[in-house]
């Protein structure tokens, strides 16, 4: 892998202990337990990986459920086509280095075939991804879908069952979720339907990160802090890119940035930062006074239900 | 294992506990700004004059626009003494489901009374279902204070009828009472000033302090196998003819060289390997979750237990007197065959007879045909295969298990074990 895409950075013995290995232990055992069990109970399931920290995560987690063995499942990745190109080349990479089989479907097929209309060219693609996704679905005859989603992203993920139900169009029905017992995670659906299993569920952003520390997992450089021309959008950052160029009026600054995490160019934004190491970006995650979502997305600022009525429609 | 304490909050609805939680949260400083924005702007829509903090927890379209909570929410925080994971289950009847859904992982339950309705049906269900579920501590929490002048009198009589309720249902948790104001913030986290008369601890002093219990009681080791694991990479011979059985050690510890037996089948071998992620170690304990080697190459899949030879076994067998916690809308079908699962294992089962159903609001026992949605009640199971089984109250892991329907999938009830024949 080229350093260019990869940064490596890691906690040397002088520095105090970042983490409690117990927690990250407890933590690592139940992914491991939920991703066996994903592995135990259907036919043809599918790992989404995107790139990203949480998606980084469960790669290293499926190595410790798994190894000798092969992955028993794909990694999937839906392309809005409007990723940053360091965390395509990362992903990439990642998947040829594990040596696993990577299935990448794009919402530009979506849009050619006609199944995703936009509004206009630069629509963010981000909602759009549940249409791709459940044509892969249906193209592969995926029955669950494992994903890296935390409960403690968003007030209706907080929400979720480990393994999520979704029926033929993907939706999710947040009042009529199964009871889910103990760790008896049930598997059994009707025709048509699929799981979505979270392993990371109980996670925090800094178990992520602990978790990453302690690993020694490499990540997309755009992690960690550079330079970049940003304009400020309220409390945002809006990153200038060719996709999302500046409107009228708005200054163009050069500013020390870091991704908290890494989506469609057109909705996520950067935070302020000079954290180059993971260390760093602990200690800043473990003082941070604004949440993952708040600080970096453009699009969940609209309504006070944006995630839901996207988990409805059949998003991660 | 670590110090992480799962804890809920349950009790009937309206009593405060998202509120409870909300607060919970607001004065250990584990809101981030952002999110206190969101909700003090939806308190504004909703016309209050002070922040709501139930809709920290309250998040779903449907539980705002009813003001009541649907399903449980799962939050995190941690006070540097211990890190807590928190379920903030529905009060409302038709929730039941979820909340034994929260409770079936809890520690600790912080069962909520409005100090003013005192003890409702809803309530003993709740504590019922927590004393089902095993929860080992308990909470009660005599909440609006606020609205009674923060008298003593009240909260003595909520403690003096839950005490006999208690003994009446012969609930085994520890008890702790607690005067309490969620909206005012009164016992919560900080003491306040205004019940000088409650000398006992906080609510946050509670938590930080009772001991968790991850494993509860059993100390043998019990492995689930949840997974075989046969390379049979084409690549590399000396994967041929690797065997691995992969699980989570739910209690007890094993290590290299020990002598185990394989349930139900009853063969014996002796531990060759224990892996995790393709790296050795020399022994395994309870929540690891690894991959075991055998010496021998015998016929093991998902659903088998392996056991240490020179510890006492667990049962094996085809009938079983459970307890049942009935989940679905639809009743209980006595002629109808379910599927069972309990640990990785999944059989058939028929219910042959139902004792009783505990009447929650009489607390007697009831002679019943069927059990409906919410009910609580003893039957006998037969089962299509043997399973290796341990009382609940010995072995939380073993003695636990869900019904579910085969044609639609859908979990019906969740079931502890009691007794085999
Ligand atoms: N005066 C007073 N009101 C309270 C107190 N705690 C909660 N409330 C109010 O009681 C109402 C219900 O509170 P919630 O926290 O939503 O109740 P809940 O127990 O979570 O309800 P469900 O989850 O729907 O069962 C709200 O109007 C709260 O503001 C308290 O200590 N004093
Ligand atoms: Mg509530």
């Amino acid at each position: 892998m080229s350093e260019t895409t990869m940064t490596r950075t890691h906690q040397t013995a002088t520095e105090p202990q970042l983490w409690d290995d117990e927690t990250l232990d407890w933590l690592e055992a139940e992914a491991i337990y939920i991703l066996r069990e994903v592995a135990a109970q259907f036919q043809r399931p599918a790992l989404l990986f995107s790139g990203g920290k949480d998606s980084v995560c469960l790669l290293r987690l499926a190595e410790k459920a798994f190894r000798p063995a092969r992955f028993p499942f794909p990694l999937v990745h839906i392309d809005t086509g409007h990723n940053y190109p360091e965390v395509i080349a990362f992903r990439d990479a990642r998947a040829e280095e594990l040596g696993e089989r990577l299935i990448v479907r794009s919402v530009e097929d979506s849009i050619r075939r006609g199944t995703v209309r936009l509004a206009h060219p630069l629509e963010s693609r981000n909602r759009h991804q549940s249409v791709t996704l459940l044509e892969a679905i249906e193209e592969f005859g995926f029955d669950c879908l494992i994903g890296g989603a935390r409960r403690d992203e968003e007030k209706a993920r907080a929400k979720e069952r480990v393994f999520s139900l979704r029926d033929e169009f993907g939706q999710w029905d947040p009042k009529a979720q199964r009871p889910e017992l103990w760790n008896l995670y049930n598997g059994h659906t009707r025709p048509g339907w699929h799981v979505r299993a979270f392993p990371i569920s109980n996670w925090t952003e800094l178990d992520v990160w602990r978790y990453i520390a302690r690993e020694r997992l490499a990540l997309p450089s755009i992690y960690f802090a550079h330079e970049r021309p940003c304009v400020r959008r309220g409390r945002l950052l809006a990153p200038v890119t060719p996709l999302t160029p500046p409107k009228e009026g708005e200054v163009v600054e050069p500013v020390w940035v870091r991704f908290r995490t890494v989506g469609d160019m057109t909705c996520t934004a950067p935070v302020e930062s000079r954290a180059t190491t993971v260390e760093a970006i602990i200690r800043e995650t473990a003082e941070t006074m604004i949440s993952e979502r708040g600080a970096t997305r453009l699009d969940d600022q609209t309504h006070e239900a944006s995630m839901e009525q996207r988990k409805r429609e059949g998003y991660f | 294992m670590s110090d992480v304490l799962r804890f809920m909050t349950c009790g009937s609805v309206d009593d405060g506990k998202s509120t409870l939680i909300g607060r919970l949260l607001y004065d250990t400083r584990a809101v981030l700004v952002d999110t206190l924005e969101g909700v003090r702007h939806a308190s504004e829509r909703r016309g209050l004059s002070r922040i709501d903090l139930s809709l920290l927890t309250d998040g779903l379209i449907a539980e705002r626009e009813q003001g009541i909570t649907i399903d449980v929410a799962y939050r995190y925080f941690s006070t540097g003494r211990r890190n807590f994971i928190i379920a903030d289950a529905p009060g409302h009847e038709q929730y039941t489901r979820n909340m034994v859904t929260a409770a079936s992982t809890a520690e600790l339950a912080v069962l909520m009374v409005d100090v003013r309705q005192g003890l409702t049906t809803q309530t003993r269900r709740h504590a019922l279902l927590c004393e089902l579920m095993g929860i080992p501590h308990l909470v009660i929490a005599v909440n609006k204070m606020d609205l009674v002048g923060y008298d003593p009198e009240p909260f003595a009589a909520v403690q003096a009828a839950f005490e006999t309720f208690a003994a009446q249902a012969q609930l085994r948790a520890d008890r702790r009472y607690l005067p309490i104001s969620a909206l005012e913030g009164e016992m919560v986290v900080e003491r306040g000033e205004r019940m000088p008369w409650y000398q006992g601890p906080t609510l946050l002093e509670v938590l930080e302090s009772v001991p968790s219990a991850h494993t509860g009681k059993a100390e043998s080791f019990r492995f689930p196998v949840q997974w075989v694991c046969r390379p049979q990479a084409a690549d590399d011979p000396t994967l041929h003819d690797y065997r691995g059985y992969a699980g989570m050690v739910t209690s007890g510890s094993v290590a290299v060289g020990d002598a185990v037996t394989v349930l139900p089948a009853g063969l014996t071998t002796t531990v060759q390997a224990i892996e995790l992620g393709g790296q050795p170690l020399t022994a395994a304990r309870a929540g690891q979750s690894v991959m075991l080697r055998l010496q021998d190459d015998l016929d093991v899949s998902r659903g088998d237990m392996i056991v240490r030879s020179d510890e006492p076994m667990p049962a094996v067998t085809r009938a079983l007197v459970a307890d049942l916690a009935w989940l679905a809308n639809g009743p209980l079908d006595p002629r109808r065959v379910y599927g069972l699962r309990q640990t990785t294992r999944e059989v058939k089962a028929k219910i042959e007879a139902i004792a009783y159903r505990w009447d929650v609001a009489t607390m007697r026992r009831a002679d019943v045909d069927t059990l409906t949605a919410n009910d609580i009640g003893r039957v006998r199971v037969k089962l299509s295969a043997p399973i290796v089984a341990e009382r609940y109250e010995e072995d939380r892991a073993l003695g636990a298990f869900i019904l579910f329907d085969p044609a639609t999938g859908d979990t019906v009830a969740g079931g502890v074990i009691r007794e085999w024949a």
